[in-house]
């Protein structure tokens, strides 16, 4: 029985307490199949002749762990959910682990557990194995999760950037920048009170509408890190086509917007956590829209570019007063230019 | 047994009808010979024992756009002698390679505009001393044919004219005349043409509040009366262009009464370059929305017979700004302009000459000289480079992000671009590709070694990477602000081996050695290196970019860094202060610089000049400079600045600041005061490295220095110590470029001195 509030070397070192960490804290909670360290996973999607295993990982660090929107085991949950679903993809099962550091405190661990499984059965998702180790204060921050995640692209489906061509439109499920935009509200150095609220979601059932709907669908990215402009400028490159947006029809909420002006930052570079684009033969765009903006986390979805067949590589930004800005890919941190 | 002479003239001597004035000289002289082009520039054979005479007359009645570097004498053979003078083919690979700028309208063809005759109201007169080059050039030899004229078939009095080497269009490549020659017309906002005369129409549209879209030499114009305010109004709403100085062209007659001219100033608004020229305003002659806040008005006279036309035809003075669109570059063919300036121009006075090169405007001051933009009349005239740089090889400079220029070195000379516009734009960004390739291609430059910015952002540097990967070529990192002081030393044309000196480089940001932002800084070396003497002590840009834009953040954090954190509560009241402060506590888009420019936002700010944002770029300085023009240079108190070391903190001046302001002093008296004080304080870090002996002279650059108030201040400051000061090239970033090459020539120089003997 776990009596601890606060996670200590001992909950790593092998014995009764870990066991007792693992088994209440996690186990518990995520079910997985089998007592072993190993899932077997069984599917009949897996078993159609042409169907095709998807596979990610990816490690997740934020600071606030635990913010409005969201936690970083939502983002665990979701991040790894959406790199399955950007490529086709239907998410099966993840893997979980924890780098825990000294001192984490018990009840947040119980809340982040809590979310991840919340937000893996509403995906239709199982956490089947993973991971604790326990280091010492100053080894990490807090909570550390790296996620893995298994899924199955059903035959005939086909996404990737390499397909997009001249006039495919682009098309965003939501509003731009709130995760990044909430974290940095969410640090409490910053002084803003603000209602901003991370953006993080699952876009498995949303990605899923949208090819049941669209299935010409060429591409789709979620604009993690780097924002929509680094999504963008991947697929410009990996396509081999320009990609113009348009400033206007951008969606981004107001509070987002006051932000940005206050701290200069420019909200195509933000993070978020449940935004992706995707690129859609026009034809097919007004269904693909519609599809998105039948479900919550594609009721702010808008068109927001096209794809070109100038300047191959490079994507460009209509502005509100007539600019044609260059938008980059982020070079080291944003340095000032103006002389 | 020689009984001629051989004499090599350089310099700019092809395509400004050097040959036939040779041609007349030698007839006048009765001397015999010949005359050609070849690829050093023009080779003359003359019979004859004693050159002097005609050597000097070379010089002194060289034709107007003519400029004579040299004249090199040797002794010749003429077997036989010819029995008369001759212009003889042109002799050699590269021959009539060298292009001259485009020039204003010359008094001859002005006069026979006007008089009757067959160019009599003819838009399109030009000769030999005069007319369309660069911007109507679409490949070398320079010839008809390689222009936009090309399609324009010589008439038989024109051609006449051409071959006749004693009429001043003897070969004047861009010649026409009504039969022959393009055709202007007017066009309604319906694209239909306007019947009758377009000149008279056009005219009868401006008195009537027009706003015209006018095809000029390198672009379009936005033209309208510059007498009638609600006009200008109009024309600032529709630009989106509420504030930025607009420039006025009227005959000289006229403009005398707008402006106080000196003699300096009609010398430079006369030349052939025909730039726009700063000078100081009279007050209360045009409406304030002409240049608001402003004491200096741009000005410049027609320079094409369209505009002596059309001015004469309106009777006053026009307005005749860039048409170009929200940092798009600006407008040159007939179909941009029917599309781009649908919503701005009421009409078009087009026609059918091609322009084929953009070229903006140049805008220069005489009053100390000084070249703010660089580009139609200037470019593509070479620079005559210091001593110290004989036989460098041939190098590009990319320049920088803003103001973007690239500059070629090849041939001991240097060749700076025109100003290409600002790289944030994807139209300017292609814009700059197009030029460097052009570029490339007209002066047939293979360049050894490139010379960018280091600033990984400039688009110029990513270009300088990926032309330097895909040829292998070496790619010199040259910093900034050092940049900027070599375009100062070339401009000076101070020898590579002059010694060490101290440069007071001021702007608004660039990347500094150290990997922090700088823009106030005080360097000293020369044209292979310098070192960081002493600097404005930083203070965060909060918001990054975006302190450029908005004044009141600089002045937020350098009252906050003095203490005067409660004056920047009153004066900021209605700002998101808080947010701001903490953002730059928590180091959230704030990195720190020691920039002159947002220096000078900071105390206009607290000055209320354009606290909230400025609608362009220097905005809140330049009104800053307009108000220091309250009291003499050398009158005002400097206010103080601390020096600790290396860093000159303004704390004290922003001290003694709040306290003029406390007592309700003037505004002037306090932009004054501003202005003495930085520049008491950059001398004295000057003068202190020359009195040591660690320097030999100041040079003064980087854009704060268009300020021609400050520049006088650090003069008055600098007095009795030798100041090198630019003249030709920008101060500001459209010299980096230049800048660049020199200094990765003389490092290449230096590498080479380095390197042991080996044979
Ligand atoms: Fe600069
Ligand atoms: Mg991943
Ligand atoms: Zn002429
Ligand atoms: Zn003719």
């Amino acid at each position: 029985m776990l009596r601890d509030t606060h996670v200590t070397l001992a909950h790593g070192g092998g014995g009764q307490a870990m066991r007792d960490l693992i088994e209440e804290v996690f186990t518990a909670v995520f079910a997985p199949p089998g007592m072993e360290d190993q899932a077997r996973l069984e599917d009949p999607r897996l078993t159609v002749p042409g169907a095709r295993l998807a596979m990610t990982t990816d490690g997740f660090v934020v600071t606030p762990i635990e913010f409005p929107g969201g936690d970083i085991g939502k983002i665990a949950v979701c991040g790894t959910i959406n790199d399955l679903a950007v490529g086709g993809a239907e998410p099966l099962w993840l893997s979980a682990a924890f780098i825990i550091e000294e001192g984490c405190e018990v009840a947040l661990l119980r809340r982040v557990v809590a979310s991840m499984a919340a937000e893996a059965q509403a995906a239709g998702v199982r956490i089947v194995t993973g991971d604790t180790k326990v280091v010492g204060r100053g080894a990490a921050d807090g909570l550390f999760v790296t996620t893995t995640g298994v899924g199955v692209i059903p035959p005939g489906r086909d996404l990737a950037a390499g397909r997009i061509r001249p006039g495919d439109v682009a098309i965003v499920n939501g509003p731009l920048g709130d995760h990044g935009a909430a974290i940095l509200a969410a640090r409490g150095d910053l002084a803003l009170s603000t209602d901003l609220r991370s953006d993080c979601a699952a876009l498995g059932h949303l990605m899923e509408a949208v090819l049941a709907a669209a299935p010409g669908v060429r591409a789709a990215r979620d604009a993690t890190r780097g924002g929509l402009a680094a999504a963008l400028n991947e697929m410009a490159g990996a396509a081999g086509v320009g990609i113009e947006i348009d400033e206007a029809v951008l969606p981004l909420r107001a509070e987002v917007r006051g932000l940005c002006e206050i701290l200069g930052l420019d909200p195509l570079y933000l993070a978020n956590e449940g935004t992706l684009v995707l690129f859609v033969p026009p034809e097919e765009a007004p269904a693909a829209l519609a599809a998105m903006q039948a479900r919550p986390e594609g009721a702010g979805a808008a068109i927001i570019g096209r794809a070109t067949e100038t300047r191959p590589g490079r994507v460009e930004m209509q502005t509100l007063f007539g600019g044609r800005r260059i938008v980059d890919m982020l070079v080291g941190e944003q340095l000032p230019r103006i002389c | 047994m020689s009984n001629a002479w051989a004499i090599r003239v350089r310099g700019q001597v092809q395509g400004v009808g050097f040959r036939p004035f040779v041609w007349q000289l030698a007839r006048e002289m009765g001397l015999a010979g010949q005359v050609l082009n070849d690829p050093e520039g023009v080779l003359i054979h003359l019979a004859c024992a004693d050159p002097a005479r005609f050597v000097a007359a070379l010089r002194d009645r060289a034709p107007p756009l003519a400029w004579v570097d040299a004249v090199e004498l040797a002794p010749h053979v003429l077997d036989p002698v010819p029995a008369d003078f001759s212009i003889a083919p042109s002799q050699g690979e590269g021959a009539e390679t060298r292009i001259t700028p485009d020039a204003a309208t010359c008094p001859e063809c002005c006069a026979e505009i006007a008089a009757p005759g067959r160019r009599q109201g003819y838009a399109f007169t030009n000769c030999t001393h005069c007319g369309p080059r660069y911007s109507i050039l679409a490949g070398l030899p320079y010839d008809r044919a390689r222009t936009s004229m090309a399609g324009f078939a010589l008439c038989p009095a024109c051609r006449a004219e051409y071959e006749d080497p004693g009429d001043r269009r003897f070969h004047a490549q861009p010649i026409a005349c009504p039969e022959c020659g393009p055709r202007l017309w007017l066009e309604g906002g319906d694209g239909a043409a306007v019947p009758g005369d377009p000149i008279a129409r056009a005219a009868a549209m401006l008195r009537d509040g027009a706003i015209l879209g006018v095809k000029g030499l390198g672009g379009f114009h936005l033209a309208c009366d510059a007498t009638a305010a609600p006009v200008l109004v109009r024309l600032r709403a529709r630009k989106r262009r509420p504030a930025k100085p607009l420039a006025v062209m009227a005959p000289e007659a006229l403009l005398a009464d707008l402006a106080e001219l000196t003699a300096a100033d009609r010398a430079l608004l006369r030349d052939p370059a025909a730039p726009v020229v700063l000078v100081p305003a009279r007050a209360g002659r045009l409406p304030a929305e002409v240049a608001p806040g402003m004491t200096t008005l741009g000005v410049m006279l027609p320079y094409t017979p369209l505009h002596h036309l059309l001015l004469a035809a309106f009777g006053g003075p026009l307005v005749m700004t860039s048409a170009n669109l929200s940092g798009a570059p600006q407008v040159i063919g007939n179909a941009e302009a029917r599309a781009a300036l649908a919503g701005i121009a009421d009409a078009l006075l087009l026609h059918d000459r091609e322009i084929l090169r953009r070229l903006d405007d140049s805008v220069e001051r005489a009053r100390p000289p000084a070249v703010l933009r660089r580009a139609r009349g200037r470019v593509p005239g070479t620079l005559a480079l210091p001593p110290g740089f004989e036989g460098c090889p041939q190098i590009l400079g990319m320049g920088g992000q803003m103001k973007a220029a690239i500059c070629l070195l090849k041939g001991g000379q240097a060749m700076l671009s025109q100003h290409l516009g600002d790289l944030d734009d994807a139209r300017t960004a292609a814009e700059f590709d197009l030029a460097r390739a052009d570029m490339a291609r007209l002066f047939e430059h293979r360049p050894q070694i490139l010379a960018a910015d280091p600033h990984p952002g400039y688009r110029a540097t990513q270009a300088a990477e990926a032309t330097a990967r895909a040829h292998g070529l070496p790619l010199v990192a040259v910093h900034h602000h050092h940049a900027h002081l070599a375009a100062c030393l070339g401009d000076a044309l101070w020898p590579r081996d002059g010694g060490p000196v101290v440069g007071l480089i001021l702007d608004g940001t660039g990347l500094g050695a150290d990997g922090t932002i700088w823009g106030g800084e005080v360097l000293r070396g020369g044209y292979s290196d310098a070192e960081r003497v002493a600097h404005l002590a930083p203070a965060p840009l909060a918001g990054g970019d975006r302190a450029a834009r908005e004044p009141w953040r600089n002045a937020l954090v350098r009252l906050d860094a003095a203490g005067l954190s409660d004056l920047a509560d009153g004066l900021f009241a209605d700002h998101p202060r808080a947010a701001l402060r903490a953002a730059v506590a928590a180091g959230v888009n704030a990195p720190l610089s020691s920039s002159a420019g947002r220096l000078f936002d900071a105390v206009a700010a607290c000055l209320g000049l354009c606290a909230e944002g400025q609608s362009y770029e220097g905005e809140a300085a330049m009104r800053l400079e307009a108000l220091a023009e309250a009291l003499p240079v050398g009158a005002a108190d400097p206010y103080p600045m601390a020096r600790a070391g290396a860093v000159l903190d303004p704390a004290p001046l922003f001290h003694a600041l709040a306290a003029d302001l406390g007592r309700g002093a003037a505004p002037g008296l306090i932009a004054a005061r501003f202005h003495a004080g930085l520049a008491a304080a950059l001398a004295a870090v000057a003068r202190a490295e020359i009195t040591a002996g660690r320097a030999v002279a100041v040079a003064l650059s980087g854009g704060v220095f268009q300020n021609a108030r400050l520049a006088a201040e650090c003069m008055h400051g600098l007095s009795g110590l030798r100041v090198l000061r630019h003249a030709r090239v920008p101060a500001n970033d459209g010299g980096l470029a230049f800048g660049q090459v020199l200094v990765a020539a003389s490092r290449h120089f230096d590498a080479r001195e380095m390197r042991p003997e080996s044979d």
